[in-house]
């Protein structure tokens, strides 16, 4: 009987599992080894075993340093700046007393839209002489200069994702007990110290969820750069970089060796985020809980 | 009082989500002659940009393999994102575990490592710049959200009604037929618009794996839009455009806000 069950259950899952391994894992392998070739489909008949060399060559390049540096820069503004918005858009959503499903529904269009069309709007509105923004709060063409770029970049980053953000965190709320709020306003607790000493630690999972899945997502950033500035003025993310290197530049054993150092550095940040919060990260449950 | 500054609140949050997608209707209404007043508010209306856009192959042609290959890949994640949640939800086998970590570390899989290997692979077995080569990997980054949201309502679902219509006569095939399918169909159809909006969203396969109109959908073509002649200016068209392809998005909102919210938050916070 019981092994029936298993056996159903990994009949039911196998095309899943099969799919997405062979989609992912395979690729993952066959990459490692382009990375370690002269792989250039400009010149085909030239690819060989190099080794190490790629690496070498990406590793002590300024453009790969500059781009890394980027994206983990607009990594970790836009989160920090999304958890504190998101935070309170999630406040708004649980408690507002009119109007719920509207303010429900308008949050959503962000998290719903094309990337490529929010970015196209932005870019719009900051160009010079098109934008309503530009021409009220601009001097010049912001999306020409570093600065100015990587903050309006930041922007439509922070616009698109902060819903989701809310969201996740909005399901957290709704594990704070009432009863307890309602404790500590009676033993004389502010609202703020409500805030802290009594909700914070109840969404504490379900901030680690959100944090761990908007830092992995938007150290993937590409949308948003390759319509707003396509990379130019040093404002590239890695997967820029990765994308020029592999689709403009048709070299496979360079843009493998990108792939394979994202893949990386993503994994070190997913480590990172177990190790430091331990057994309240995702992964870490059973898939029976509820 | 509290009332009113909720509204007032609430009415922020409004502006916040309904501006940058204003503006781009806006855009998409100008006048050429009045595209670059930099004006909230068109002056001057026009649906000219919409004939420009639905006269041309390149876009029909991009609308169509859009449509066709975000409905394809939504089926083939939803059927197998059902049959592997069914058994996460319903069985207790060895490795159940696994699986939903297996799905988790593929959730946050940088797409980005992907693109070299499967530009190479897909060009080797004919599959780059073809329905298939695009509809794969949407199939693959779909499956965890799908397995996720779709166990999370698998598990509320009262699966005890099942064996309680048998009781009274019915045969298994009507008991799953009239009793657990209605129940389960809410949360399919919600994974089903998740799955889609996600298919419906990309840009980084589409740009990397297609290469001509036959298989680049509108958010890749609309990178190419460069306006009728290189003299004309593609903001009118790509504002169209963009507003076209918007619209599903929002009227899944509008009409499915409360089901796709609990889609969201069940499927990543319950695991």
């Amino acid at each position: 009987m019981k092994q029936e069950e298993w056996r159903l259950a990994w009949l039911l899952c196998a095309p899943a599992v099969i799919v997405m391994v062979a989609v992912t894992a395979w690729p993952i392998v066959y990459s490692v080894w382009l990375s370690l070739q002269r792989a250039d489909l400009k010149f085909p008949q030239q690819q060989e075993f190099v080794g190490l060399e790629n690496y070498a060559t990406v590793l002590s390049n300024d453009y790969w340093w500059t781009a890394f540096g980027i994206t983990l820069f607009i990594t970790v503004v836009s989160v920090a700046i999304e958890l504190v918005l998101g935070m309170a858009l999630a406040l708004v959503m649980h408690r507002t007393l009119v109007a719920r499903g509207l303010v429900r529904t308008a949050t959503l269009i962000p998290y719903g839209i094309v990337t490529v069309v929010a970015a196209f709007s932005w870019r719009f509105a900051w160009t010079p002489k098109t934008g309503y923004l530009a021409e009220a709060f601009a001097q010049g063409a912001p999306l020409t200069e570093r600065a100015s770029a990587l903050a309006v970049i930041i922007l439509a980053e922070v616009w698109k994702t902060t819903p989701f953000m809310a969201l996740l965190l909005m399901a957290g709320l709704a594990l704070v007990p009432d009863d307890l709020l309602k404790a500590a306003a009676m033993d004389g607790a502010g609202w703020w110290q409500r805030f802290t000493k009594v909700m914070l630690p109840a969404m504490k999972p379900a901030i680690l969820v959100a944090l761990l899945f908007r830092t992995l997502d938007a150290f993937r950033i590409f949308d948003n750069i390759f319509v707003l500035t396509a990379g130019a003025n040093e404002t590239s993310s890695v997967s820029m970089l990765t994308y020029n290197n592999l689709i403009k530049g048709l070299n496979l054993g360079i843009g493998s060796t990108m792939s394979v150092l994202i893949f990386l550095a993503v994994a070190a940040i997913a480590f990172l985020f177990v190790k430091i919060f331990g057994a309240a990260a995702p992964g870490s449950d059973d898939g029976g809980r509820r | 009082m509290k009332t009113l500054r909720w509204g007032l609140i609430d009415l922020l949050v409004v502006v916040y989500a309904l501006v940058p997608v204003l503006w781009i209707v806006s855009l998409s209404l100008k006048t050429p002659a009045t595209l670059t007043d930099g004006k909230f508010i068109p002056q001057e209306w026009t649906l000219e940009h919409y004939r420009a856009i639905f006269s041309t192959d390149m876009f029909l042609r991009a609308l169509v393999n859009s449509i066709g290959i975000a409905l394809i890949a939504t089926a083939i994640a939803v059927v197998l994102g059902m049959l592997a949640a069914y058994a996460i939800a319903r069985l207790s086998f060895p490795g159940k575990r696994v699986l939903v970590g297996l799905s988790l570390l593929i959730a946050m899989f940088p797409q980005i490592s992907l693109i070299s290997p499967l530009f190479d692979i897909e060009r080797q077995l004919g599959l780059f710049d073809t329905w298939a080569g695009l509809i794969i990997p949407y199939v693959t980054f779909a499956l965890p959200l799908a397995i996720y949201t779709l166990s999370a309502f698998f598990r509320q679902i009262p699966w005890e009604l099942e064996k309680a219509a048998q009781m009274d006569g019915a045969t298994q095939a009507q008991a799953f037929r009239r009793v657990i399918v209605p129940l389960a169909a809410p949360g399919v159809f919600t994974t089903a618009i998740l799955v889609f909006i996600f298919a419906w969203n990309d840009f980084l396969f589409a740009i990397s794996l297609t290469s001509t109109e036959r298989s680049r959908t509108v958010p890749a073509t609309l990178s190419f839009f460069t306006g009728a002649s290189q003299f004309e200016d593609p903001t009118g068209a790509i504002s169209a455009a963009a507003v076209v392809i918007t619209i599903p998005v929002v009227l899944f909102v509008l009409f499915f806000q409360r089901r796709i919210v609990a889609g969201l938050t069940s499927g990543a916070v319950k695991g």
